[in-house]
């Protein structure tokens, strides 16, 4: 121990509140530690790689026909809400896996660190978002290759993409706190299954909204994961931005804005 | 590096690196710590000593701001733990009684980790975790994850990482639990070295040995009060006086060895189960000399001699009553024995 010196030692001043410097920085480097940790278990990625391969699939050639006559024409249709479905539902993973995670003697380290508390749960969230990058791809990928030719260009094609991704990653602050307030990760993947089957399927992702009952269409009208999916639909599809973009922006900073302090809040609470 | 610290400890009025009072937690009608009281001195290793679920984490966790107390206040370098959580953060190191470090990742990679959260640069921190790999002897091992390491080196690990901001207190849960003899002699020297450079170590411990081998003073702790609290040799003198234990060559002068040792001591022996052997109560382990004397004049030949204190275990014991009786703790085996010279 003698034989290490640090020269900021003695400077070090004590200081009993956090920058938003420090906050933000604290936050990468637990994202290059959720980073690390995906390259080191690629074993985690199975879920992201092969939902969007055999959903896009699966959905395109059941309802296909049914829905729009033929598997070409629907692929405009189900593509983007295959997309915001799969993208959602990989969001899951981040609070389940938060769980898990948080129940092993490294986050006892990180609590007694004097680090912004919210950077594990911030690191955790941001190092997600490279799930959800790779299944979006897939889930475009996996669209052109059956013959969806998005007529609003690559580069309105990859504005969805992120949007969608910035969407899901507001979305995984709610399970996140599911993942924070749970006892078990299964319990965590059981409360939010709950709550997103409505979401995602309740909504206009697969099927017309003018075939449902009147009481159905009002409550996919008001979803947000309907907006979602028309937003994707107009930039991938058209190349146009619609007041929809503008809701989905506006319902992610919203869920952020609730769910992010009261998920920071039980993790401090909880230990 | 020593200057370091001391600089860092003045302003905090009295050098009491710990403080706390009244130490309360409840885990629904469980009291897991009933009133913990500890001041522990800088510079000193504190240990606290006590069987599974005596509430010896659980009072770690209230000082390392990792648990809210339900009642009491606790200190640390005079900063509160709970109003100034962030500071205390920043004078602590946290070694959990299970490896705090991240299982899936290397070495390295924990370190350097852990070191950008506590501030350092990309070049600093890749720098600080080879020093403190080299130190720990982890370099040869400090690519691979942790899932191969063995027991010892993980607890190597997890100290490097306490580490890295110098701390000027280190809490260690239990740090040898389940290694084997020789790596808990490694992590023994360690702390001692560690606290030559002026840390400050509270550990906790259910080994006796470990308690005897370390710490200045000791807290021991049952069913989350402190019962006792002293050094060694207090916690040990309260229990009880010193025996001298001897041993005839000769079967036949055990009367007379009898004898002249109740003569010299002036009290009344029982009489022991082992044939030829004398065990007498000492109040003055000085009148030993006198004792020697007599049995020589005597011409009684010793093939054994000793003086014994009561080992820590029957202090333990003893202070926390569980099923041991006065009798067993004069007659355990397990001692350290105050070899007298020229017998």
């Amino acid at each position: 121990m003698s034989t290490t010196s640090m020269k900021s030692g003695a400077a070090r001043e004590l200081k009993n509140h956090t920058s938003l410097g420090q906050t933000i920085r604290n936050s990468l480097t637990m994202a290059y530690r959720g980073l690390l940790k995906i390259r080191r278990t690629p074993e985690q990625l199975f879920d992201v790689t092969l939902q969007p391969i055999i959903f896009t699939l699966m959905f395109t050639y059941i309802f296909g026909g049914a829905i729009s006559g033929d598997v070409a024409s629907y692929l405009p249709v189900i593509i983007p809400g295959i997309l915001v479905q799969t993208v959602i539902t990989t969001s899951i993973v981040t609070g389940v896996q938060l769980r898990e995670d948080m129940d092993k003697g490294v986050f006892d380290r990180f609590k007694s660190l004097p680090i912004a508390r919210i950077a594990p749960l911030a690191g955790a969230l941001l190092a997600d978002t490279v799930r959800y990058t790779i299944a979006t791809a897939l889930t475009f990928t996996m669209g052109y290759i059956m013959g969806y030719r998005p007529e609003g260009g690559l580069e309105h094609v990859a504005l969805a993409g992120i949007l969608v991704i910035v969407c899901a990653w507001a979305i995984s602050w709610i399970f996140a706190f599911f993942g924070v307030i749970a006892r078990t990760a299964s319990s965590v993947q059981g409360i939010s299954m709950l709550v997103l089957f409505p979401l995602t399927f309740l909504s206009n992702a697969f099927v017309p909204v003018d075939t449902m009952p009147k009481w159905l269409q009002w409550f996919v009208d008001i979803n947000p994961v309907s907006h979602l999916v028309t937003a994707v639909r107009d930039l991938a599809n058209a190349g146009t931005v619609g007041w929809d973009l503008g809701i989905s922006l506006i319902g992610a900073a919203v869920i952020v804005a609730i769910f992010a302090p009261i998920t920071v809040r039980a993790y401090m609470r909880r230990t | 590096m020593d200057l370091v610290y001391k600089k860092r400890k003045e302003p905090n009025n009295g050098d009491l690196a710990v403080e706390a009072s009244g130490l309360v937690k409840t885990f629904g009608h469980f009291k897991a710590v009933d009133g913990v009281d500890l001041n522990v001195r800088a510079g000193t290793i504190y240990g606290v000593l006590g069987p599974n679920g005596a509430g010896k984490t659980t009072t770690i966790r209230m000082l390392a701001t990792l648990l809210r107390a339900d009642a009491g206040s606790a200190r640390i370098f005079g900063h509160d733990v709970v109003k100034e959580s962030q500071i205390v953060r920043q004078l602590i190191g946290v070694t959990g009684q299970y490896a705090s470090v991240d299982e899936s990742l290397s070495a390295t990679e924990n370190l350097i980790i852990f070191s950008r959260l506590l501030g350092l640069g990309r070049a600093e921190a890749r720098r600080k975790a080879g020093e403190l790999l080299e130190e720990f002897g982890l370099t040869e091992a400090a690519k691979r994850p942790l899932k191969n390491f063995s027991g010892g080196m993980r607890r190597r690990l997890d100290l490097a990482a306490s580490l890295i901001a110098q701390p000027p207190l280190l809490f260690l849960d239990e740090p040898t639990t389940g290694l084997d003899p020789r790596t808990r002699a490694q992590m023994w020297d360690t702390i001692r070295r560690l606290v030559k450079t002026g840390s400050t170590v509270l550990l906790t411990t259910q080994y006796l040995e470990e308690a005897d081998q370390l710490a200045d003073r000791i807290a021991v702790i049952d069913h989350g009060r402190v019962v006792a609290e002293g050094t060694l040799d207090e916690l040990k003198a309260s229990v009880g006086t010193s025996s001298l234990q001897l041993k005839v060559t000769r079967e036949e002068d055990f009367v007379i060895a009898r004898r002249t040792v109740e003569q010299v001591l002036g009290i009344q022996l029982m009489v022991s189960h082992d044939a030829g052997k004398i065990t007498a109560p000492l109040v003055n382990v000085d009148r030993v000399t006198d004792v020697l004397n007599a049995l020589r004049e005597a011409g009684v030949h010793l093939a054994e001699m000793s003086v014994q204190k009561p080992t820590l275990d029957e202090v333990f014991l003893t202070i926390t009553g569980h099923g041991v009786t006065e009798d067993s703790a004069v007659a355990s085996t397990e001692t350290k024995k105050a070899e007298v010279a020229g017998v």
